[in-house]
């Protein structure tokens, strides 16, 4: 299957700063990919640079097997979807008026902005001027913008800045309804524990480099960052047992300020760890945590400065 | 093309929203109406008198009020897209930059071109409906002259708002420079020229060269559009017995409008279109 994005030895500098370096990825057809870095890492660059905003200094993108800029680009324009990260619109019209202006602008049915409107949830709100629009309804109409026209693509810049858990949480609902229609979407964000259960796979940035780049299952593997097996204890309990299988195990232990012991064990080990000590009646409640995507771009971070020799 | 006529409808709806277009009718008309009735209040009388002199004071003030409208209307034009955070979608829409540019320009320009037509339109024709010997064919060639000349002037300084509002990035300095230009270009200008004619005392060479400085500045073709076709005792004695040794051929005095109107929004273009957003 094609690649919805391709992008290959991409660079972007501009006059002293350089945004990005040397950037090589692909993003698949019918996939949620996140793309992640804390502010200034690139992700709005390369976000440009796909839309064809602006023109790399070297490097190629192919998106849906076009390039993004030049002259003849408008018919590629009309199949992306684009949400820019804090849009004001245009506060003298109203809802309905700015989506039909931009619906004609991108050659859309004209019945679709009216549909998209209710569907992120601003049908009663369609008539009234955006300036008294709070920022999650502002929010809601760029994504009811973005998806104008069907796009094959939709690429959302910080789409949940701003928003309240209910809006957060029914923006995830239209990305995952998006998924299921086979669209790619691409969601830039440096709040990574909310992203972390939406996305298939993440690109990963920092300083304007691509730290990595995979399937979340992938990035794990690749990371081999440990579960955490964490135990809540019975004090009543005499607890002998389980230290000497622990320390039989040879696993990483230590009890946490709270009370609780914490155990570190590779993904592959965990079944069987957790097999050997429920046995032990000392233990009264189990919790498994997996690496988390913070975690695991921590490690990528802290992996990069080790190798670029500023770690022992 | 289409793009840009859906961009140019956008902006003409909105001048007209903001009531910038009904404002400036309505100033128009006032403007035209008063001058009209108390123009001849010097003289001791009050009420409609000389249609030309009327048309010349009008011309004057026109020249003041006229540029400020078209870069007040228009200097938002990108820069407060950019502001919005609206410029960067826009621009991840399917349309060029010259079409949002062009479709902007139009806009903005149709706006104030509606505005004369109907203030200055409706303020004629109350003045021909109380005075019945105006009513001739000149009177409205001149008025139709007026128009269209002030429409001109409008465009030539929406086109210098697209300039300031390509080079700036953001909002209140693109104002403050639209400030700037108004006065650099009502006053400043005229002074610098009278100055050059104080003090070279006006020899041969620069009484040759004099009447082509004055097509450096819009509103100066545009004083000379309405002026040199209402002749002498207009009250502009001034500035025609500066100019009066040199006829303009009125084509002329358009064409040189129109290349005002034209080059600097081919400048407001071509920096649009090298501009990294």
């Amino acid at each position: 299957m094609q690649n919805a994005i391709e992008i290959a030895a991409l660079c972007k500098r501009y006059e002293r700063v350089t945004a990005l370096q040397e950037i090589s990825a692909t993003v698949p057809n019918g996939q949620v990919i996140g793309l992640l870095g804390h502010n200034g890492a690139g992700k709005s660059t390369l976000i440009k640079l796909i839309l064809g905003l602006i023109a790399p200094t070297s490097g190629h993108v192919k998106v849906l097997g076009e390039t993004p800029w030049g002259s003849h680009t408008h018919p590629l324009r009309r199949r992306l979807g684009y949400l820019p990260e804090s849009v004001a619109f245009y506060g003298n019209l109203t809802g309905q008026e700015v989506i039909d202006y931009l619906a004609s602008l991108k050659h859309a049915p004209r019945q679709q902005s009216r549909q998209l409107l209710e569907r992120v949830g601003l049908g009663h709100a369609a008539g009234r001027r955006v300036s008294g629009y709070s920022k999650g309804m502002r929010q809601r109409l760029g994504l009811a913008q973005a998806l104008l026209n069907s796009p094959e693509i939709v690429l959302l810049d910080e789409p949940t800045a701003g928003l309240d858990p209910q809006a957060t949480r029914e923006l995830y609902a239209i990305i995952g309804e998006l998924r299921q229609a086979g669209r790619c979407v691409l969601i830039s964000s440096h709040l990574l524990a909310e992203l972390e259960p939406h996305i298939d796979g993440a690109l990963i940035l920092r300083e304007g480099q691509l730290l990595a780049a995979g399937s979340m299952i992938g990035l794990r593997r690749q990371a081999g960052l440990p579960s955490i097996v964490s135990v809540r204890l019975d004090a009543q309990t005499d607890g002998s047992g389980l230290a000497q299988d622990l320390e039989h195990l040879g696993v990483v232990h230590a009890i946490q300020p709270d009370g609780r012991l914490e155990i570190q064990i590779p993904e592959d080990g965990k079944v069987d760890l957790l097999r050997s000590i429920l046995g032990h009646p000392i233990i009264a409640d189990v919790e498994v945590r997996e690496p988390t995507l913070a975690r695991l771009y921590d490690w990528l971070g802290a992996n990069q400065r080790r190798n670029a020799g500023e770690l022992p | 093309m289409n793009s840009m006529l859906v961009v140019a409808r956008k902006e003409f709806r909105d001048d007209f929203r903001n009531r910038w277009t009904i404002a400036v009718a309505i100033l128009f008309a006032f403007l035209a109406l008063g001058i009209a009735y108390f123009g001849g209040a010097a003289a001791g009388k009050v009420g409609f008198t000389s249609f030309e002199a009327t048309l010349a004071s009008l011309t004057t003030l026109a020249a003041f009020i006229i540029p400020l409208i078209g870069l007040l209307i228009a200097y938002h034009t990108i820069v407060g897209e950019r502001d919005n955070g609206t410029l960067l979608l826009i621009l991840s829409y399917p349309l060029s930059r010259a079409e949002l540019l062009t479709g902007k320009f139009v806009g903005h320009c149709a706006a104030l071109g509606a505005a004369a037509l109907a203030g200055f339109g409706l303020a004629v024709a109350i003045i021909q409906l109380m005075q019945p010997p105006t009513r001739t064919l000149a009177a409205w060639l001149q008025i139709g002259n007026f128009i269209a000349s002030a429409s001109m002037l409008g465009a030539s300084f929406v086109a210098l708002a697209c300039v300031i509002s390509v080079i700036t990035d953001d909002k209140s300095r693109a104002a403050g420079l639209a400030l700037v230009m108004w006065f650099a270009s009502v006053v400043l200008f005229d002074l610098a020229l009278l100055a050059v004619l104080v003090f070279s005392g006006g020899n041969h060479a620069e009484q040759a060269v004099y009447p082509y400085l004055l097509l450096l500045n819009p509103i100066d073709v545009f004083r000379l559009i309405n002026l040199t076709t209402l002749g002498h005792g207009a009250g502009n004695d001034l500035f025609m017995g500066m100019t009066a040794s040199h006829v303009y051929h009125p084509a002329m005095l358009y064409l040189v409008m129109l290349s005002w109107i034209v080059v600097p929004f081919w400048i407001a273009l071509s920096v649009f279109r090298r501009k990294e957003v």
